[in-house]
């Protein structure tokens, strides 16, 4: 039921005492504004993380080879090894748990300028890989094509190159497409140009510096052997990464006469493990921003209580009048609850716009700072933003209620009486 | 209309305990004007208080209309309040931050009439005390005789059975006094039962019966016909100042 008089009286009671209102309000205010501030930053940061890392599968595993650390049926430690194609062959043949399995071979861009194309020369990232590897670290084509299977068995000479390959190595209106590059010493033909899905990058240097060329094709080209670097895995689903991880350094070790003690050898990094890590720092983030928020407001909360606290002292007589004349408690509490939850909602009000709204314009900010940034679209869902104002709702009766009681427990003539 | 028998009260003060009413028996009947009378301390206002429901009493029995009042709830207590029995202060107990008309119509609020009703019934209450003019005024806008004047309409618009004045011309000077007693009687004359609280023996002598405490207890009954006596007894301070 709407009751204008309670509003007028509430109104005039607080505009009676403005500054007071508005300090009180401030705390709940605040309290408010911190919580819907830092969720969002949290939520921004999640945010950002996760969409760099989105489309890498999150069941990936990677291994690389070290000296060995442990001597070893004659060898001694120190010794550098390689793993080689009969390893991926039995792997892919013997482990079941495997879904996706791409070896790498690396042409460093420390060789210096490694690529040439008539004058224009440029240092990239070499690497050749399988058409699987698209499948764990994702590549979006936006000219050309992806390398595929046929490239690979065929040893076909064709590249596929990052977005900053292209600004070096063409110029702004030639299309890099079925043009040729001289990549330390062998033409390649470009089949397409990437552009990279994720932030995370295996081996160094920048995403868009990637020239990715069949792996076959780079074996023989430049005289590698049986030689890998490196190699991803992804596990079956309803298989743990982790425990493939492990089984795979159990038989590259055996294979390749390494101590099974040995924990330096088969370098390895499983990216489910990471991810765990994040969720969990994430979590541990909104985790804090509720107790922190809470906290923040709960003072607010206590700063309400406390000023109706005072404004019932100072009100005391009229609330005796009130009751003389015939007021009943359930009025007298129904109008200090009601003010108390005004003040207290309108204040988390002004909160929680002021909130988002400078969340959205770091939004807009943030958009327009370009994606390099771990930090993006800040955002409050609207569950959050409800069961704030259901906080606030709630804690503002409470903040009510003691002082209402206390009005209650003055007897009408003591309050009366009370006429300082 | 009113029946005391055997009341006592005292309150804690501390750990003492005072002793206020030591058994007051009291009979005031539909219609009557009384003033009660006594020194501070007398117990004149806490008799008052109990009268008006808005104090409890340890002892004895209180009557009100041929219903016993004791061990009420706040609730109860309030209904009662706002049917039975309108309150005149001392110090008007206006409420600063409504005009008079809404003042006057706040225990209609209390009792549920809506907003156009209760201040349509206060234009007329207000009509009748001569502040029709001032409905819209604030009460820090209005001389001590007016807010006076205001709090009597509040009183009587929920047509209450008996006015309580606590020390109602207090604060007035006497000509304002005056005034206010007249409309008192006035009010009086309309059937309704009027009890005074005063100190003032000219304001007293204008009831129609004198109860005066002491200590606690009833000193003695001035009823109408001895007040003459009364006012022999008082002349002194009956001159007019």
């Amino acid at each position: 039921m709407f009751d204008l008089d309670l509003w007028k009286e509430i109104l005039s009671a607080l505009k009676q005492n403005r500054m007071r209102s508005f300090m009180t309000a401030f705390g709940v205010f605040w309290g408010i504004f911190m919580l819907i501030i830092m969720s969002g930053a949290g939520r921004a940061l999640e945010n950002g993380v996760l969409e760099g890392v989105k489309s890498f599968a999150t069941n990936s595993a990677f291994f690389w080879t070290e000296r060995t650390s442990v001597p070893f049926e004659g060898f001694q430690r120190g010794r550098r090894w390689d793993y080689d194609n009969q390893d991926i062959e039995y792997i892919r043949q013997n482990v079941r748990e495997v879904e996706y399995l791409s070896p790498r071979l690396f042409g460093w861009q420390q060789d210096g300028d490694n690529t040439v194309r008539g004058e224009r020369t440029g240092a990239f990232n070499i690497y050749g890989d399988y058409p699987d590897y698209f499948k764990i670290d994702g590549w979006t084509p936006i000219k050309g094509r992806l390398m595929n299977e046929i490239d690979v068995r065929e040893k076909r000479k064709v590249c596929v190159i990052g977005e900053r390959v292209v600004e070096v190595m063409f110029a702004k209106d030639e299309d890099p497409i079925g043009q040729y590059l001289k990549i330390s010493g062998v033409y390649f033909q470009v089949v397409g140009v990437i552009h990279p899905e994720t932030k995370i990058n295996i081996g160094g240097g920048k995403k868009e510096e990637t020239i990715i060329i069949p792996f076959t094709t780079m074996q023989t080209a430049y005289n590698y052997g049986n030689v890998i670097h490196f190699f991803s895995v992804t596990a079956k689903k309803g298989h743990s990464v982790s425990d493939l991880q492990d089984k795979l350094k159990t038989i590259l070790k055996e294979r390749h006469k390494i101590a099974p003690d040995d924990l330096q050898a088969v370098g390895s990094f499983n990216i489910e493990a990471e991810f765990i890590k994040f969720n969990a720092l994430f979590t541990g983030i909104q985790v804090l921003t509720w107790i922190v928020g809470i906290g923040t407001l709960f003072a607010g909360i206590i700063g309400v209580s406390n000023i109706m606290l005072v404004i019932i002292k100072e009100r005391t007589q009229e609330i005796g009048i009130q009751r003389a004349i015939g007021a009943t408690p359930g009025k007298i509490i129904t109008h200090i609850v009601a003010e108390s939850v005004f003040l207290t909602v309108m204040a988390g009000y002004v909160g929680l716009s002021l909130g988002v709204g400078l969340l959205e314009l770091l939004s807009m900010a943030l958009e327009a700072g370009g994606e390099e940034l771990f930090f993006r679209n800040p955002q409050v869902d609207l569950k959050m933003a409800l069961s704030a104002l259901a906080v606030l709702v709630i804690s503002g009766m409470f903040a009510g209620l003691i002082p209402a009681k206390r009005a209650i427990n003055i007897k009408p003539i003591d309050a009366l009486r009370d006429e300082g | 209309m009113i029946k005391l028998t055997d009341i006592h009260k005292s309150y804690e003060m501390g750990s003492n305990k005072l002793h206020v009413l030591k058994g007051i028996d009291l009979d005031i009947h539909q219609g009557e004007f009384v003033s009660i009378m006594g020194s501070s301390g007398s117990g004149k206002s806490t008799l008052l208080n109990i009268l008006g429901i808005l104090d409890n009493y340890d002892q004895g029995s209180y009557h009100l209309g041929g219903k016993l009042i004791s061990n009420m709830t706040e609730k109860k207590a309030a209904q009662l309040r706002n049917e039975m029995v309108g309150f005149v202060f001392q110090s008007f107990n206006l409420i600063s931050f409504k005009n008079a008309m809404e003042n006057v119509a706040l225990p209609l609020y209390y009792k549920g009439v809506n907003r156009k009703k209760r201040n349509m019934i206060a234009m007329e209450y207000l009509d009748r005390l001569g502040l029709k003019p001032w409905a819209e005024h604030m009460p820090n806008e209005m001389s001590g005789g007016q807010k006076q004047r205001v709090a009597i309409a509040r009183a009587l618009i929920s047509k209450p059975q008996i006015i309580l004045a606590d020390e109602p011309t207090g604060a007035l000077d006497t000509s304002t006094s005056y005034e206010v007693m007249e409309i008192l009687r006035e009010i009086n004359d309309a059937g309704i039962t009027v009890i005074i609280v005063t100190h003032e023996h000219d304001i007293a002598s204008m009831t129609q019966k004198i109860v005066r405490l002491k200590d606690g207890r009833i000193d003695e009954v001035i009823l109408n016909g001895e007040l003459a006596d009364f006012r022999e007894r008082y002349s002194k301070e009956l001159q007019p100042v």
